[in-house]
């Protein structure tokens, strides 16, 4: 690592760089248009739309600041919400220690067969979320699930994974962190190779031991990486839409939905495209306002 | 000489690539603390591995067996029936074969747009390219979840519905893709590209008659996880497509979810089938998503 960025910095100063500006605008031209189409244009659309009562078809009106009124006195609106926040509440924790635990597991040098191991805790990334909603169904499922089948075998009595709500929203937290270790361990295995071995040999000199120097060591060493992954789950699990279809569909009832599954349902089975616009705008704040406190918490903490 | 001879043996042995970061322990501890991590590996390795096992084994079991109690790991009378059934049912092959036609194609697209974008970003210094660079940025924050109806009625405007390009063409922008690439031209010396320019090569030519063949493994990766996106994709193929002929595999498995009786044969015997592709490609290219340093896209 430190080589390349000799590397980089070692270049001589960028002189004539200014003078090309058509072969760069050539080499950006695809994605610039491609932005303007799938990203400027939507986001623009969007805006003025929730400010109309646009079906999708035909007329529409201006409707002002109807729409966002409407949308914070629907109490699906706060459910799906709420849900939605629960749901990222539990799940952005729990991957995050998952995979933070897996990967200082397959760094230690004292665990053996690592590299079969790895390739087992990277598998489930690979699947699509409706396989891992179907493959947790299956193992979940009330009356033929593996789970209470072992269970039952073990005294207890069959656990009502899909009839009841929050049991229901467990199993997807743990289907999500499950299958989305693989990409978080990824990022935290390369993080904790780049900490130097002379912090780990001065603290042992110092007679610290293996938890003392993940506290004091590994975890501030790997802040950014950690900032990354958090802020990554984070707007996965707001988004999270295909895991929950496959898994319980919103279920039971209406209960699970959350906020892309209402976007969806109001904009595309009821054909209110302004008031799911406006639902998007809302949905869109919370993002960025994840993003710029993370980023803020971020700064305080490496200004530190 | 033979200092090195006898060094590499014990090098080699003591769990490759990680482990001459850290120094090694006293020789009498070794054992000792191998056992703690090996066994807490393997442990957490089975809690992963178990669900995908029990998934595949139980797609090896004929229909009648899947309920029947008391359910058994290995099944008994191991069939390939829930995979016939599932390939021929419901036009599962077409779907498979369309979902393969959108992936390739995105594939080739995304690579081809994200090299060229991540080099320009990457190799020259001007204000918009700052500016563009920002913007992409913002992409990873706002992704096309957040706004599935304008952009819906945007492809729409466009004569993109229910055709294949309507799916490929938002999907070929993705930040990550322009991220690695940038962050690969940047560690390539400018030197090269001085030393291009001085011989009289015109810029394009230096970037597709040097650059590109340099960032070989870098579109490696980038294919492969832009091939898992597109492969995983549900809800764009889902808003997109209105003829069940154009179905991709996800909408055809969340289609069998969906019914008011899961036939959970056909339901296994489809997923694992889609998995595969996957499986293959990672497998035989593991060293190019695991060796990836994927962070270096994403952090910057």
């Amino acid at each position: 690592m430190t080589k390349r960025a000799s590397d980089v910095s070692a270049s001589p100063p960028r002189r004539r760089r200014s003078s090309y500006t058509i072969a760069p605008l050539v080499l950006i031209a695809a994605n610039v248009v491609l932005f303007a189409l799938f990203f400027v244009w939507p986001a623009v659309i969007g805006l003025v739309y929730s400010f109309t009562n646009y079906t999708g078809v035909g007329a529409f009106q201006f409707v002002g600041l109807d729409n966002y009124h409407n949308l914070f006195g629907d109490s699906t609106f706060y459910d799906a919400l709420g849900r939605t926040l629960l749901y990222t509440v539990l799940f952005v924790p729990l991957n995050f220690a998952l995979s933070l635990l897996i990967a200082n597991v397959l760094v230690s040098k004292h665990a053996k067969g690592t590299s079969v191991a790895r390739v087992i805790f990277f598998i489930p990334w690979l699947l699509s979320p409706i396989v891992v909603g179907v493959l947790w169904r299956w193992l979940f499922g009330e009356n033929f699930g593996l789970v209470n089948y072992v269970v039952e075998k073990l005294g207890g009595h069959a656990i009502p994974w899909q009839s009841n709500a929050d049991l229901s929203l467990l199993v997807v937290v743990m289907a999500a962190s499950w299958a989305w270790t693989g990409f978080s361990m990824l990022l935290f295995i390369a993080a904790i190779k780049n900490v130097p071995v002379s912090y780990y040999e001065a603290a042992a000199l110092d007679g610290a031991g293996p938890w003392r120097q993940f506290i004091s060591i590994t975890l501030p060493s790997i802040a950014p990486t950690s900032f990354i992954v958090i802020l990554l789950n984070t707007i996965n699990a707001m988004k999270e839409y295909p895991l929950f279809a496959s898994l319980n569909n919103g279920g039971p009832g209406t209960s699970n939905n959350l906020l892309v599954q209402y976007i969806y349902q109001t904009g595309f089975q009821r054909g209110q495209i302004g008031y799911a616009s406006a639902a998007s705008f809302v949905l869109m704040l919370i993002l960025m306002a994840v993003a710029i406190i993370q980023l803020i918490v971020n700064r305080r903490v490496e200004n530190r | 000489m033979t200092t090195t001879d006898t060094a590499r043996p014990v090098d080699a042995g003591s769990g490759r690539a990680v482990s001459k970061k850290r120094p090694r322990g006293a020789a009498g501890g070794g054992l000792r603390r191998a056992v703690p991590a090996t066994t807490l590996l393997w442990i957490l390795a089975c809690l992963y591995g178990l669900p995908v096992l029990w998934f595949i084994l139980s797609s090896l079991k004929p229909a009648g067996d899947l309920f029947s109690y008391p359910l058994t790991l290995v099944p008994h009378h191991p069939t390939l029936s829930g995979y016939l059934t599932a390939w021929r049912s419901a036009n599962f092959s077409q779907y498979f074969i369309n979902t393969t036609i959108v992936c390739v194609i995105t594939t080739i697209l995304t690579v081809g747009a994200s090299c060229c974008t991540g080099y320009a970003l990457a190799k020259y210094d001007n204000k918009w390219l700052k500016v563009f660079f920002i913007c992409i940025l913002a992409t990873t924050m706002l992704p096309s979840e957040v706004m599935l109806a304008p952009e819906f009625l945007v492809v729409r405007n466009l004569g993109l519905y229910n055709s294949f390009s309507g799916i490929i063409l938002p999907a070929v922008l993705t930040a990550t893709g322009c991220f690695m690439f940038r962050q690969f031209f940047l560690t390539v010396p400018d030197e090269l590209v001085e030393a291009a320019r001085i011989d009289g090569a015109r810029e394009l030519s230096i970037f597709l008659r040097i650059m590109v063949p340099l960032s070989r493994p870098i579109m490696l990766t980038l294919a492969i996880l832009s091939f898992q996106w597109r492969w995983n994709d549900y809800i764009w193929p889902l808003l997109m497509l209105n003829d069940p002929d154009k179905f991709t595999v996800q909408i055809g498995i969340q289609s069998i979810v969906g019914a008011q009786n899961i036939n959970w044969s056909v339901l296994l015997g489809a997923s694992v089938i889609s998995m595969i592709p996957l499986i293959v490609i990672f497998l035989v290219f593991q060293r190019y998503v695991m060796g990836a340093d994927i962070n270096a896209g994403l952090k910057d």
